[in-house]
């Protein structure tokens, strides 16, 4: 029996199932029994689409923590034709909570770069969760002006509860780290697509998260901080987490509504993990589309194009000319 | 015996402070909720005096305020209010408040946000956390813009942002120095994702900045952290702390729950950043004018050798 799966899906796992069970039956007693097989698959596909169509943002939450979703590493080896690792900031360390390398999808050169979570507890405690260090960011962005240099656009994968907060994070310098690649990545004159496969958690997130489109998984969410702390500072009880969790705004619709992402990539029914190598296809799609349009822009154009898009990030009152910059 | 002494005349006085540094703020800010408490102007008789936190002195406020609020005891740096700080650094009415018409709405329609604005509004007099403008500072004019703990501690929602971003446009169509001084909680959360994102938008502003060749000063106050450290505030071509100042990315409660461990002493302090070369120089508030000023004449000289 699985035991991740989640409250929601149980209805669809049951399903399949006795589908399951009734395929094994038919084989073992030689009786015939599609037509009841296709009733059974008919309703699994409506049961789960009624339930995959009105997701609660703790639900989406859920799917994007869910532990067999698929990781950077996993989409890495589905859509390149050729991959290579490498490693270090060249100052301090190899941070495993991010992988990076250089690659080929369809023949394109590229320069990949995500977070990195664990399969396996030993693998967690190894890739901290996902959670970076300082030279995490720092290995990011040697490899980001290495993609520069040979002009490789660069595609990032979000998938990170947050940046960790450790001591040695703290006295090797986190926040520079981090406002050091925001800085810095806004004037790469290569294309940078950035896509939250996941977990999209606040600065740690946003710190390989500059680039020319954001795009995000249907079922990942990008927040500020994460649910549980918002609910633990502003409302001093962790189970406001779920209220939280609808109040940020921190799914990929809600965001593509209020201007943040760009687009919104359709997982596979049921989530990645349902499918991952559907999803690895429609990344692969989205990321070539993407490519073609942005390799039309001269470098100053792309600059100034990523430049305005974050420029006009905002929502504010603009007292004097009395009008709101809404975007 | 002091405590009584002072408590029996506090009728008789008037002090002119603002009195939003003995509020603790409802409006909590990202990840260090717990640095607000860290220094609690004591908000016993009717804002007579003072206890430092750090030597358990009991001081005038009017002293207090007359030492830019900094303990005449033990050096203790208290929380200032921006306009305080502008007062003090900048040459007497030289300063020009600009885009202060930019003011937060509430976006995601998060519950209580709009009523945490106006109360913060009222009780600073300030539209939001951070002003803007442009001054003199001995004599040299300076694109500035300070930041109020007070106001929603700190915290960076579009509106701080989009304020600091057309200052740091604005300084660098007019060629001026930069000078931010920050105080804050990190992003605010009731903008959620537009919080956050202010950190790319005001760093990219930076970046185009930094490429026009004009200098930037990042001045450090107790607290910052969160979303603010980890872009404009730690991107400085000289980043200056002052002393005692916690700065940090995580918070100490957050770090402490995560590793469940004591902390260093004196971890995430300005000294303790200053030791791991994260900021350039720590400065008494007392010699922040003057070193500000030694800054951009050294940057302003044109020698015969160069
Ligand atoms: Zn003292």
């Amino acid at each position: 029996m699985n035991l991740n799966i989640l409250d929601f899906e149980r209805p669809i796992y049951e399903l399949e199932s006795k589908i399951e069970e009734l395929k094994n039956f038919m084989k073992e007693q030689n009786i015939d029994l599609t037509e009841e097989i296709q009733l059974l698959e008919d309703k699994m596909v409506k049961v789960s689409e009624t339930i995959y169509q009105k997701l609660h943002p703790w639900q989406i939450l859920q799917i994007a923590r869910h532990p067999e979703r698929p990781l950077t590493s996993d989409y890495i080896q589905l859509i390149c034709d050729d991959f290579l690792e490498l490693h270090g900031d060249r100052h301090y360390g190899d941070d495993q909570a991010i992988l990076g390398g250089i690659g080929l999808i369809e023949g394109n050169p590229v320069t990949i770069i995500g977070h990195q979570k664990g399969t396996t507890t030993r693998e967690n405690l190894q890739r901290n969760f996902g959670m970076a260090h300082p030279e995490g960011y720092r290995k990011a962005l040697r490899l980001m002006k290495q993609a520069e240099k040979f002009n490789r656009p660069i595609i990032t994968f979000i998938n990170t509860p947050g940046a960790y907060p450790g001591i040695g994070a703290e006295e090797r310098g986190q926040a520079e780290a981090i406002a050091r690649n925001l800085l810095e990545m806004s004037e790469l004159t290569v294309p940078i697509l950035v896509y939250v496969i996941g977990e999209g958690g606040s600065g740690g997130a946003l710190g390989i998260g500059v680039g020319d489109r954001i795009i995000m998984f249907q079922f990942s969410y990008y927040s500020v901080c994460t649910p549980e702390a918002c609910a633990t500072i502003l409302w001093h009880d962790t189970q406001e987490a779920k209220n939280a969790s609808e109040a940020l705004r921190i799914t990929a619709k809600d965001l593509l509504e209020i201007g943040i992402v760009d687009d919104v990539l359709q997982e596979p029914r049921g989530g990645a993990h349902r499918n991952p190598v559907a999803m690895a296809k429609n990344l692969k799609q989205s990321i070539l589309q993407n490519l073609v349009h942005l390799k039309t822009l001269s470098k100053e154009e792309l600059i100034a194009q990523r430049y305005s898009k974050f420029r006009n990030t905002g929502q504010y009152l603009d007292i004097q000319i009395n009008q709101s910059n809404q975007i | 015996m002091f405590r009584e002494l002072f408590r029996s005349k506090n009728k008789y006085v008037t002090v002119n402070r603002d009195p939003q540094y003995s509020d603790r703020s409802e409006h909590e800010t990202e990840k260090v909720p717990e640095i607000r408490e860290r220094v609690k102007v004591e908000k016993e008789g009717d804002h007579l005096w003072t206890k430092c936190k750090s030597c358990q002195e009991i001081i005038y406020n009017k002293k207090l305020a007359e030492n830019q609020m900094v303990c005449p005891v033990c050096d203790y740096h208290f929380r200032i209010s921006a306009r305080d700080r502008i007062n003090s650094l900048l040459d007497e009415d030289s300063f020009i408040e600009l885009f202060s018409e930019v003011t937060s709405t509430n976006p995601l329609n998060f519950k209580g946000y709009a009523e945490q604005l106006e109360k913060n509004q009222k009780k600073t007099n300030l539209r939001d956390a951070v002003i803007t403008g442009r001054g003199k500072l001995c004599g040299t004019p300076v694109a500035l813009g300070v930041m109020d703990f007070g106001f929603a501690g700190g915290s960076m929602g579009s509106a701080v942002g989009e304020k600091l971003t057309s200052l740091i446009e604005y300084a660098a169509s007019k060629r001026l120095p930069l000078v931010i001084i920050s105080t804050a909680g990190g992003a605010r959360m009731q903008e959620g994702m537009l919080s956050l994102m202010q950190m790319a938008k005001t760093s990219a502003a930076l970046a185009r900045y930094a490429k026009a060749g004009l200098l930037y000063i990042s001045v450090l106050t107790d607290p910052t952290s969160g979303g603010v450290t980890a872009s404009y505030a730690m991107l400085g071509d000289i980043n200056i702390a002052e002393p005692g100042a916690l700065i940090a990315f995580a918070g100490p409660r957050v770090i402490k729950q995560t590793i469940s461990q004591e902390l260093p002493e004196g971890f995430q302090t300005a000294e303790f950043l200053l030791e791991h070369g994260m900021v350039d120089r720590v400065v008494h508030r007392h010699e922040l004018q003057d070193e500000l000023s030694r800054i951009l004449r050294i940057h302003r000289m044109v020698g015969e050798v160069s």
